[in-house]
């Protein structure tokens, strides 16, 4: 029986990966804002064949909580098979670039408190001597673009940070999986207007993460196409990509 | 404000722009409902209503309200979240044995959508509707007045809420009935029907099998009007509860219109009734191609074009049955309209739910994109279905007129009532509620 915590339970994304898991039994914990979201979402998961689904509140930028609630979360789970880490916003690009506290605390939400989790986890787990560490980063943080650049920045600081615990961890044999997914239809995206060919659903993203976690794959881009638009974007010459407006 | 949204119904047409708000929980509904107060909202899941049923300027959708919140495994009996799809169901459900009572053609659809469709399927014969199967609802009238309403309590509104097209409120939760199964298989057999009269009777003499439908070439003429081939089921016993991977192809544009004319789609239909050879052919198959062949393919719908299409759906009483369905089929058939996509089944007797479509009569269901000429030809056919006491299934139904459904649904002044005594007349309103009179 595996045991997960999942940080940012209630992303759609998270929620979709959290119900795979359960479907095989699994022990989870979970971590969000919305109190009615993760009773619900508890409630959900313990149906679909969790062994047991356990929550608490999280506002990760609360980070002095970060000690307390993860005493907790080893108290009820024991150990940690996987801790999926999955919070985010999708803040307003064109607002982050008029009011400089709303760039900083998209950056703060985004990467700072990721990276205050992910250097907590990263010790629990090295103590552990195995079990994976899964991060939601995106493929925004492969190149700054102009109708995202400050979310980007954070995902870009995420992958770094994540590319360096990587080559750490893999000396205790824990597993740091960086995921990048592309156009997905979530409530985080709703309403924006995206080319409907290449929006992925959670539950496909999900698919993906649980196999990635099987595989011990570094980095994983989901859908698979992504891998090659990013390679196409990454590559075009600055000269061009400042002209087209992506 | 949010930016408005574009959407529509399953059938592409109409096309409307809207503000959408997508709560993740109940108290979000709540405040999105007094939001809204003002300017008329109506309740949307998948979008899988064909027509204007799920359109108003303000939208409710009910998408992301998606848990099962509790299952009861001596009883069957499952509540969810409305916003649950019936894919996410089955895929849940039947490996534990347990199967949708009642399902439509597409399991693409929400639970809350399937009650306030009061949807049917292949057993409606022997088995009823959807909501003849839930136990009790959760619905919000208004903000701060969240009612339980089932057979015995806020009965009235429990029955003006099955089939009520989304009229009475919010449906937040719906608690039903699965039935248990020992396989994920359908024991299957064709029978081929070469003309009406026999597909009619083919129909009463299968009438115990608990699953039964028949495919129909709409286009045939003379001796063959109506040839058919009539499917009908029953879930196997082999015990194999699992289901094999799937992987559905899409249509990634809408294709040109043209494509989908008389002359293709006699071919196709041609083809498609001389598929089987023999008389009769029995097999297995697994529910997912038994129940919703078109699952398989995403985005169908972008088949009929960019003008969008329509699905005309009608039932007449059995009395009227032979004559009725054959005079019928012969005006879709001199058209040369209609498409490849024709469904004929028997119905069991109706319910107590005052809007819902079902009674004892034949069932026929058909696409038609939509070009010039088609309404004038689906209002000779809606006369037609009114002489002989028939009606129009409402979350198909995109053009019928006023007088032609308060004709139709006679229990309609019975519907306003309740509404208006629960105050949500005028609240919940759809463009669909206000073509027919519903609503202003």
């Amino acid at each position: 029986m595996k045991k997960i915590l999942i940080i940012g339970a209630t992303s759609a994304i998270a929620e979709a990966t959290a119900q795979r898991f359960a479907k095989e039994g699994a022990s989870l914990y979970l971590l969000a804002r919305n109190e009615e979201r993760l009773a619900s979402l508890a409630a959900d998961l313990k149906i679909r064949g969790a062994s047991s689904a356990s929550y608490a509140l999280l506002d990760v930028n609360d980070r002095v909580r970060y000690e307390d609630v993860l005493k907790e979360v080893i108290k009820t789970l024991g150990t940690i098979d996987v801790a999926l880490v999955a919070h985010g916003t999708l803040g307003d690009q064109k607002a982050c670039e008029d009011d400089v506290d709303r760039a900083l605390l998209e950056f703060e939400t985004n990467a700072v408190s990721t990276i205050a989790l992910l250097t907590r986890l990263s010790n629990l787990l090295e103590k552990q001597h195995g079990g994976t560490i899964a991060v939601i980063s995106s493929v925004a943080g492969d190149r700054g673009r102009p109708s995202n650049y400050v979310y980007g920045t954070a995902k870009a600081a995420i992958t770094t940070f994540c590319e360096g615990l990587q080559a750490r961890m893999f000396r205790s044999g824990v597993h740091v999986l960086i995921i990048k997914p592309g156009m997905v239809a979530t409530p985080m995206t709703e309403g924006l207007s995206m080319p409907g060919l290449l929006v992925a659903e959670p539950d496909q993203i999900a698919a993906d993460i649980v196999r990635a976690i099987e595989k011990k794959t570094d980095t994983l881009y989901t859908p698979w196409f992504w891998k090659y638009i990013m390679a196409g974007i990454i590559h075009l010459p600055s000269a061009v990509f400042k002209k087209v407006n992506l | 404000m949010k930016p408005l949204q574009r959407i529509h119904g399953w059938g592409r047409y109409p096309i409307i722009e809207a503000e959408v708000n997508a709560p993740l929980v109940v108290s979000g509904v709540k405040s999105a409902v007094a939001n809204f107060l003002t300017g008329g909202m109506i309740a949307r899941g998948l979008g899988r209503s064909y027509g204007d049923s799920s359109l108003a300027k303000c939208v409710i959708d009910t998408r992301y309200l998606n848990h099962l919140l509790d299952f009861d495994k001596n009883t069957g009996i499952v509540t969810c979240n409305a916003g649950i799809s019936l894919a996410d169901i089955l895929e849940v459900f039947v490996p534990l044995g347990w199967f949708l009572p009642v399902t439509p053609g597409t399991k693409h659809i929400t639970v809350g959508g399937a009650v306030s469709s009061d949807v049917h399927g292949k057993n409606h014969h022997v088995s009823g509707c959807f909501c003849d199967f839930v136990e009790h609802i959760e619905l919000l009238v208004s903000p701060d007045n969240v009612l339980l309403c089932s057979n015995t309590s806020h009965s009235e509104l429990f029955h003006a809420t099955c089939g009520g097209m989304g009229l009475t409120g919010i449906i937040l939760s719906v608690s039903f009935r699965l039935k248990p199964v020992s396989s994920a298989y359908i024991d299957q057999k064709t029978i081929k029907a070469v003309n009406l009269t026999e597909a009619l009777e083919l129909f009463e003499q299968n009438y115990a099998s608990t699953y039964s439908v028949a495919w129909i070439d709409c286009l045939a003429t003379g001796s063959s009007l109506g040839r058919s081939l009539l499917m009908i089921g029953e879930h196997a016993t082999d015990h194999t509860l699992s289901s094999p991977a799937k992987h559905p192809i899409i249509v990634p544009v809408e294709m040109p219109s043209s494509l989908l004319n008389r002359y293709s789609i006699q071919l196709f239909n041609t083809l498609y009734y001389n598929r089987i050879t023999k008389k009769e052919v029995a097999n297995t198959v697994h529910y997912e191609p038994f129940f919703y062949p078109l699952d398989g393919i995403q985005q169908w719908n972008r088949l009929y074009g960019k003008n969008g299409f329509t699905q005309y759906q009608f039932v007449i009483p059995k009395e009227a049955g032979q004559e009725g369905m054959t005079k019928i089929v012969k005006e879709i058939a001199a058209s040369g309209k209609g498409s490849f996509l024709a469904v004929l089944k028997v119905f069991g007797k109706q319910n107590d739910n005052l809007l819902s479509f079902p009674l004892a009569g034949y069932t026929l269901a058909l696409d038609f994109k939509i070009e010039e000429g088609l309404f004038p030809l689906l209002d000779r056919l809606d006369s037609m279905v009114l002489d002989y006491g028939g009606r129009i299934y409402l979350t198909k139904d995109v053009r019928m007129s006023e007088r032609t459904f308060k004709q139709s649904y006679p229990r309609w002044e019975q519907f306003q009532a309740v509404r208006e005594q629960n105050g949500t007349k005028g609240i919940f309103a759809s463009y669909q509620s206000r073509r027919l009179g519903l609503d202003r």
